[in-house]
């Protein structure tokens, strides 16, 4: 990968990507600006992997320019269903892989290494897991397991997998604030998600794939479109806002609203239960179930 | 005194095995053999590839009879011969119609069957090579065995330098690469320590038997510890321990060295399952008890 001025922290021009010689997107345009939350949305194989990898510049390229700023180190969060949870290995020996470049060529890792790894599983919550095999792990401290493995990085860059599959709502929302936080404290933020109200609707900035290529960018409220989420997915999509909030439900092709239109909510939406807060004092939107 | 006499014999007789220099030499090769193919087989079988190392010392056989037959050191001839085939297995298998175990099948065997090929055009050497598949610990000269603690070494230091990315790449190697390591030059380096061991465990097991000593500590280490350095450290210990312990039990019931160490570490295996099945019932079982008081108080409470 080439770099890029001070403006972007990726840049990826006309760019097509794949594995051994298939091409799996093309006509990529995208710029990520530092300190950037960013989320892929698309149906699965649609590329959402590839994208996220072409900026740890992995898949082949096989046209456009794919730049990333110097010295920008990546923190890379893989889905969980790719690991063997039946290694033998404890929380903090994985989040210590994260640093293997230190002292790297000494099989065992330093007081220093084992003190900062000990502050990035209390900072996500799970120091007292440290030492407890990753096979007795929940969905979601399998997830900041990898995240600390990441963070222990101190990255400019945070790629994630699929990060809230598998867990609960309750694990999901937590992740999510975590994300959220760590965007503040200025790291760029990009993961990919199938979960469209949970988790693509809160996000600033959406990028959605199908077609093998960039369908659209920008915030939610422009991209869970009907029309771009009927190409996407090939399906008819309902499109709800209610207030701040955008809500996406497939539905027949035979069903009202079928066409594409953007309904308002209280025609077509019970709202039942609207807590006033959540723990951190932040408006959170119920669930919803479609009675139309 | 006649007990005294009794105790003092039988200690002599445990001693005995001490006496002869070419029972020295096998069962220091046999511990140190034990020890490295153990560290090695950890990698091998937490990458779920126990079957490479079956094929491999198969392949090996290939390559130390065409050695033998052209007059080249048999080590290195060895060595390169197996290099050459991980080499061609790992081409194979990157193709996806033929995947990982198709590729260490086809390569394997086929190196294999040139060895055997070989053998029966120079039927002199029939004797040598039977030496080669069984393993023949107890006629190793004193050089065999500097050669042999030499790779050992060597094998030591490569696995010391490469520990951290040889693990990242073991746990999760889709994501190594995306840390910085150089996946595809470990990989190469461990291939080739992986040959080396077999060829340095070759004399001590022989080609059938290989597989086994690579397998079995680590898995019995395995079913003892859920943390990687301790699960090597112990695999490494079983390895050394009955290496040295199957050569030294082999002189007092007269079966073969090489296959008497893979019955031990099998013996050990079965002993460490057989725990572990114990364990987890009573665990069970302490489970269900404390279950059944905690409903006995329930229902006094009510």
């Amino acid at each position: 990968m080439a770099t890029v001025g001070v403006d972007a922290l990726v840049e990826l021009q006309g760019v097509a990507l794949g594995y051994e010689g298939v091409v799996a997107l093309r006509d990529v345009d995208v710029t990520i600006a530092p300190g950037e939350l960013i989320g892929i949305v698309g149906p699965s194989g649609c590329g959402k992997t590839t994208l996220l990898r072409s900026l740890l510049g992995e898949p082949e390229l096989y046209a456009g320019t794919a730049k990333v700023a110097d010295n920008t180190r990546v923190g890379y969060v893989p889905q969980v269903e790719t690991v063997d949870w039946n290694f033998p290995i404890t929380v903090e020996q994985v989040a210590m892989l994260g640093s293997w470049r230190t002292r790297r060529w000494l099989p065992w890792t330093s007081r220093a290494e084992r003190s900062r790894a000990r502050v990035v599983l209390s900072q996500l919550g799970i120091a007292d897991l440290a030492d407890r095999p990753i096979r007795a792990l929940s969905g979601g401290q399998q997830q900041r397991t990898f995240l600390a493995r990441a963070l222990i990085r101190s990255p400019d860059l945070l790629l994630l997998d699929e990060p809230t599959s598998g867990v609960d709502i309750k694990t999901r929302h937590e992740i999510l604030h975590q994300l959220a936080g760590l965007n503040t404290a200025g790291v760029t933020v990009v993961l990919t998600t199938h979960d469209l109200n949970g988790v693509a609707s809160h996000l600033p900035r959406l990028i959605a794939l199908g077609e093998q290529t960039v369908l659209a960018d920008g915030p939610p409220s422009e991209v869970l479109q009907p029309g771009i989420l009927e190409r996407a997915y090939g399906q008819p999509m309902l499109v709800v806002q209610s207030g701040h909030e955008t809500y996406v439900l497939p539905i027949p092709e035979e069903a009202p609203g079928a066409h594409g239109d953007v309904l308002p909510p209280p025609e077509v939406v019970n709202v039942i239960g609207r807590p006033d807060s959540d723990e951190d004092g932040e408006a959170d939107s119920g669930p919803i179930s479609d009675n139309a | 005194m006649r007990t005294a006499k009794l105790t003092l014999a039988r200690y002599l007789t445990m001693l005995e095995p001490f006496e002869f220099g070419f029972m020295q030499r096998a069962m220091i090769a046999a511990t140190l053999v034990g020890g490295v193919t153990a560290a090695v087989g950890v990698f091998v079988i937490l990458r779920r590839l126990a079957y490479i190392g079956h094929g491999l010392a198969h392949s090996i056989f290939g390559g130390a009879v065409v050695s033998f037959t052209i007059g080249f050191n048999f080590f290195l001839g060895a060595s390169l011969w197996g290099a050459f085939s991980v080499f061609l297995i790992n081409q194979a298998a990157r193709r996806r119609q033929i995947g990982g175990d198709a590729a260490i099948g086809i390569v394997t065997t086929a190196a294999f069957a040139i060895g055997i090929a070989v053998i029966s055009r120079a039927r002199s050497f029939t004797r040598d090579f039977e030496a080669a598949l069984f393993g023949e610990i107890l006629g190793i000269t004193n050089q065999d065995l500097y050669v042999t603690a030499g790779m050992v070494l060597l094998i030591a230091v490569v696995m010391f330098l490469l520990w951290k990315p040889l693990v990242f790449i073991t746990f999760d190697q889709d994501v190594a690469t995306s840390y910085g390591i150089p996946v595809r030059w470990v990989e190469a380096i461990f291939s080739l320590a992986l040959a080396a061991t077999v060829v340095a465990a070759l004399q001590v097991l022989g080609v059938t038997l290989i597989a086994a000593a690579l397998v079995i500590p680590p898995v019995v280490a395995r079913l003892l510890t859920d943390s990687f350095p301790r699960l090597f450290i112990i695999a490494v210990v079983i390895g050394a321990v009955t290496g040295f312990l199957g050569v030294y039990v082999s002189w007092f019931v007269d079966v073969s060295s090489g296959a008497t160490v893979v019955l031990v570490q099998s013996a050990v295996f079965a002993l460490t399952l057989g725990w572990g099945v114990l364990e987890s019932r009573r665990g069970f079982s302490a489970a269900r008890r404390a279950e059944r008081l905690a409903g006995l108080e329930r229902s006094l409470n009510d």
